[in-house]
């Protein structure tokens, strides 16, 4: 019977949950109600994927107002996939958090910050699962305003001025989506995802349909990062506390993807995206030169949070590369990349939380000696790394593969020249801080510094084994995006 | 006098156009944070204006079942803005709290005096 | 067990040696080397086992995981591959000992490190030996060159970091911009990466693309050290002499090469390469490599880099007999493989002896240096021979067949550069063994070495002395032998009497290498 209503308890779960970390903030209680909250979403995330798997698109009515006049949960393919995702990386950040945070942001206001984090988290799947175009825009609200708070509570006096940064852009962005649904409102009476589709590829190149697809694709490009559109995204990633550079690197920038896939391919169709408005060149030019600069900017950094933050930025473009193919391969690609790149952002940047524990800077000079100090904590980055680059056996070279695949396929072959080479400067990068690790010798003005504790180690090493276990069984990855790509795709380019 | 008609018949939208853009100028130009916050609340509430007026139906009355009259308003956008300006009003409080930790962290709220306290690695 | 298992337990016993070598740690130093060389023995007992049934003309094969719909990790040994695993096993073995040695008596830091870095390395070797198709055999290839960085960058000095730089930028850089894209445009041309006998392109990819195709394969595999991207080779030197004895004379260099052979042979196809001669350009571009890294190598003091550039050298010499693509001058590059092994580790690991036992690096220091160091100057005469390939050594054979290769295919160019680049080899590699024999040792060099000596505390020297510290200035003055350890010494004899009995055994491997001649995977 409850199986039935998983579709919104796996919203409405984190939602209650956040109020009562504000009331029980024993010690440890709020840090405790979070995990439960996060992992119960895991599983129901999980439930959902195999449920749509066997019997199809699930659509919940909420309070039995039938669609299109109430709002719909709608899950397919690809919104389940996409919910696995980020409640996944999230099950294994939430336990990374726990010493982590009590190092960075102490006890005191701890259970604001976990109110923050299920409120974030509740609208990051809210985002995912919803089939209500306006009710997108709420969630998506709801967790930016969480998203501010998290980046506020880092350390450094900047990661305010980085949370400011990103409220202006964030809501500006926001505020771009509610003009597109607006028109699209104002054309055609609904705000349901299935009716709007219908009616909306009915009117075809019609003015107020273009420009409310502009709006709207422009917005959810600010909430991704796409480059040029990714100038909040470092500061923010470099200042917040370490869990939350993991949490939203591998779920905020994911969840702007799937808003821009869900947009595009569902609302408009790829038809009139790609065929009439020619969507994928833009996309893809934006991609590649992001993928080149933001990647050279990464080499120059001398803040490990810093690099990988731009390295984001980069991997983005390897899912919008993905997507603007707009053919079956292509999409699959992308979404395969968004899969892997959760998983390696999360190991990465939790790996570096732990060196944050131990020597209290992220900066690559305390890394020096890191090798030695801490083995297993490297071990956990290089991992991560070298999925990130991309080497046969690890998630990474999955993604890759088939992105080239299918630029190879669509007649794009320089393209997937490039994307061969710019593997090369994500080596550069993470090579740097390999080296740094292994081969220099700690400062000495560092203190003696011992391995991270399990508790820290484990979530690192959990992401961080995910990465070699999907570059092998890459059943759920790779069947998961195509599975995705076909619900939103159709009979579309095949 | 056919611009005119133009501009008068769609008088809301160039109302909504003024105000967005005064709003994503403060936004872009100003240095002091709280302006650029009333620049962010301008630029909401311009899509607010929007949306209302959308719904509009001229010669109509509100949605409520009366004796005489056939054409209603449409609800469902205030209903809409409703939600947005909770969201636009909790936003603007965030950026406010945000406001004054910077201005306990850096003692200004002036982007150019800011800058200059950034130098530090 | 059958050979499936035989050959994962090749690929994997190394990777189980490396965790267990990490676990012992310095702290545990013996049973860590203990545990090294049994690895290396658990290595090469099912290699050599394994041998008989490809002998036979069998191909056992293991398919270990598909990561993605006909792009499985799999493993089938043929005998190109066994020859390879065979010499870079055996060679472990006996590398194990010098590296214990080596490592002790030079007292070098990291050993744990190293050692399982090394352990990595053959395993990644193997694994290239085996591989059953293009996408195991990348896979391998990259596992190697970054396994092989931290013993490049050992010393952890500027200098080592500066060539561990050069060693990786050009390794992966060639990889994966060149060899990558080859890689997935075979793909998508043959829709295969399977190694097949005659090639998977035949057909699928003509006229100048083939060329092209030919060139990012060739340049892609910068283990080959084709010039103009060979400066990695040479860099690679200030690893320690264990390394550069079996890594970047054996393994690495020969997996480079290997990976030429595998590619010419079951990816593109001899005939295919013969008829269409878009390789014509390669065998030009290899005959130049030999001769231009001979002349270089003539110029080098040290020598270490002298050594390093003959590889270069002697590589290209696989590379042309690949090129030519007739049967006669594939065997004689395959042989060439093993060959060019024995002679090539002998002289590194008569290097490293000499740099354990008087500090010694330039050919300059080493005169006279016959008198103290015998066997170790013995055995460099041998290993130079063999490299210069005169009876009754094996280079004998890898050359004849390359001439014959050569007369085959009309190709008058190559016969000329391998008579001229037999003449430098003798040039460059005799000189050191001549000027330790029969010149007497310079006098200054006398006082010098001394003080050395007086500056390290303890001499390295005497360690095959049973520390006999106190008598250290007397042995001096009266001269006589004193040797690097003994476990310097035996390896390195015995490298330099395989050289010979290659020569004189070589039937065993005529007959595994006719096998792909036989089955007509080689055309005539």
């Amino acid at each position: 019977m409850i199986a039935v209503h998983l579709p919104i308890l796996q919203v409405v779960l984190p939602l209650i949950a956040a109020p009562l970390c504000v009331l029980f903030r024993a010690r440890d209680l709020p840090w405790a109600i979070a995990a439960v909250a996060t992992w119960t979403a895991f599983a129901i995330s999980g439930l959902l994927l195999a449920q749509v798997y066997s019997v199809g698109v699930i659509s919940y009515e909420i309070g039995d107002w039938a669609p299109p006049w109430g709002i719909e949960y709608r899950i397919d393919a690809l919104n389940a996939f996409v919910l696995l995702v980020v409640s996944g990386v999230s099950a294994a950040v939430i336990l990374f958090g726990r010493d982590s945070m009590l190092a960075e942001f102490g006890r005191s206001r701890e259970y604001l910050f976990y109110t923050a984090y299920l409120l974030t988290f509740c609208g990051l799947l809210g985002v995912t699962i919803t089939g209500d175009a306006f009710n997108l825009f709420v969630f998506l609200e709801i967790s930016s305003l969480g998203t501010y708070v998290l980046i506020a509570s880092g350390n450094n006096r900047r990661a305010l001025l980085a949370s400011y940064q990103y409220l202006i852009l964030g809501t500006i962005g926001a505020t771009f989506i509610v003009i597109g649904v607006g028109f699209l409102y104002a054309m055609t009476g609904t705000l349901n995802m299935v009716d709007l589709a219908g009616r909306v590829q009915a009117y075809g190149a019609n003015t107020t349909i273009v420009v409310a697809f502009t709006f709207l694709v422009v917005g959810a490009s600010l909430k991704l990062a796409l480059f040029p559109l990714h100038l909040w995204l470092p500061a923010a990633y470099t200042y917040a506390p370490s869990m939350v550079s993991a949490f939203l690197a591998a779920t905020a920038t994911k969840v702007g993807l799937y808003v821009l896939v869900r947009f595009v391919f569902t609302i408009f169709g790829p038809e009139f995206s790609f065929v009439t408005l020619s969507l994928g060149l833009p996309l893809a030019i934006l991609a590649l030169v992001g993928m080149f600069v933001t990647s050279t900017v990464a080499i120059f950094q001398n803040d490990v949070k810093r690099m990988l933050a731009f390295s984001s930025v980069a991997q983005i473009g390897y899912m919008v590369l993905g997507i603007s193919i707009h053919t079956m391969l292509g999409v699959a690609a992308g979404l395969m990349h968004l899969f892997n790149h959760a998983l390696m952002k999360g190991a990465l940047f939790c790996a570096v939380g732990c060196i944050v524990y131990r020597v209290g800077s992220s900066r690559l000079d305390a890394f020096a000696g890191a090798g030695r100090r801490m083995p297993w904590t490297m071990a956990a980055f290089c991992t991560g790394g070298i999925s990130l680059i991309g080497l046969p056996l690890t998630a990474g070279f999955v993604g890759k593969w088939y992105l080239v695949l299918a630029l190879i396929d669509r007649g794009w072959w320089p393209l997937a020249v490039l994307v061969v080479l710019s593997s090369m400067l994500a080596v550069i990068y993470i090579w740097r801080v390999v080296e740094v690790a292994y081969f220099r010798d700690p400062l000495p003005e560092a203190g003696p510094v011992e391995e991270a504790p399990l508790s820290l180690l484990l979530p690192t090493w959990a992401l961080a084994f995910a990465n070699i276990w999907f570059g092998i069984e890459t059943s759920l990855n790779v069947n998961g995006a195509f599975a995705a790509a076909e619900s939103i795709l159709g009979g579309f380019g095949s | 006098m056919a611009l005119t008609d133009a501009i008068a018949a769609h008088f809301n939208y160039w109302i909504v156009i003024i105000l967005m853009m005064t709003g994503f100028y403060l936004v872009i130009a100003h240095p002091n944070k709280i302006n650029k916050l009333i620049g962010l609340t301008i630029f909401q509430t311009s899509v607010f204006i929007l949306y209302i007026s959308f719904a509009y139906v001229r010669g109509a009355t509100a949605p409520i079942i009366v004796e005489g009259w056939d054409d209603y308003v449409n609800p469902l956008p205030h209903v809409l803005i409703l939600t947005a300006i909770v969201v636009g009003i909790a936003t603007t409080a965030v950026g406010l709290a945000l406001v004054v930790r910077i201005h306990r962290a850096f003692g200004t709220i002036d982007e150019d005096e800011i800058q200059p306290l950034l130098t530090d690695p | 067990m059958n050979a499936a298992d035989l050959i994962l337990v090749a690929v994997f016993a190394p990777l189980v040696g490396a965790f267990l070598i990490l676990v012992a740690g310095d702290q545990r130093a013996n049973l860590r080397d203990t545990l090294m060389v049994l690895a290396s023995v658990a290595t090469f007992v099912p290699v050599a086992t394994i041998l008989p049934e490809v002998s036979a003309g069998g191909l056992p094969r293991v398919d270990v995981v598909e990561v993605v719909p006909g792009l499985p990790i799999a493993f089938e040994v043929e005998p190109l591959g066994m020859l390879f695993a065979l010499i870079a096993s055996f060679l472990w073995i006996i590398t194990s000992f010098y590296a214990i040695g080596y490592m002790r008596g030079h007292h070098e830091g990291n050993q744990t490190r190293f050692f399982a870095c090394f352990a990595i390395a053959i395993s990644a070797a193997i694994g290239v030996a085996f591989a059953a198709n293009m996408f195991t055999l990348f896979f391998a290839y990259e596992v190697l060159t970054i396994s092989t960085y931290p013993l490049v960058a050992h010393h952890q000095d500027s200098e080592a970091q500066r060539a561990g730089r050069t060693y990786l930028g050009i390794l992966l850089t060639t990889s994966i911009c060149l060899q990558l894209v080859a890689i997935i445009w075979t793909w998508f041309a043959a829709g295969t990466l399977d190694f097949t006998p005659g090639g998977i392109l035949a057909g699928k990819v003509t006229g100048p693309e083939l060329g092209v195709l030919l060139f990012l394969y060739m340049y892609g595999i910068g283990k080959a050290a084709l010039m103009p991207i060979h400066s990695w080779l040479p860099a690679a030197m200030v690893a320690p002499t264990p390394v550069s004895a079996l890594l970047h004379a054996v393994a690495v260099v020969k997996a480079g090469v290997f990976t030429v052979l595998k590619v010419i042979i079951y990816i593109f196809g001899t005939e295919t390469l013969r008829t269409t001669g878009v390789s014509e350009w390669l065998i030009y571009v290899a005959g130049f490599t030999i001769v231009a890294a001979s002349c270089i190598a003539l110029t080098k003091d040290n020598l270490k880099a002298r050594l390093a550039y003959s590889t270069v050298s002697q590589l290209s010499y696989i590379v042309i007999g690949a090129a030519l693509a007739t049967p006669w001058a594939i065997m004689g590059a395959a042989m060439h493989i093993a060959m060019h092994a024995f002679g090539k580790i002998t002289l590194f690991f008569c290097a490293g002896a000499i740099m354990v036992a008087t500090h010694k690096t330039e050919i300059s220091q080493m005169h006279g240096l016959g008198r103290r160091m015998p066997f170790t100057m013995g055995a460099f005469l041998l290993g130079a021979l063999c490299v210069i390939g005169i009876p009754p050594f094996g280079g004998f054979w890898s050359k004849w067949h390359l001439v014959g290769g050569a007369l085959d295919a009309g190709e008058m160019l190559v016969v000329a550069v391998l008579l001229i680049s037999t003449l430098l080899n003798v040039a460059y590699l005799l000189p050191p063994v001549l000027y330790a024999f029969l010149l007497p040792p310079k006098p200054d060099d006398h006082d010098l070495e001394v003080g050395h000596h007086q500056h390290h505390g303890e001499a390295v020297a005497l360690h095959s002395y049973g520390g006999e510290g106190h008598g250290h200035r007397d042995l001096e003055k009266r001269g006589g032998i004193r040797e690097a350890p003994l476990f310097c010494v035996v390896p390195l004899c015995l490298t330099a009497l395989g050289t010979i009995a290659l020569f004189f055994y070589v039937e065993p491997l005529f007959g595994l290498l006719y096998g792909i001649i036989e089955a007509g995977t080689v055309t005539k």
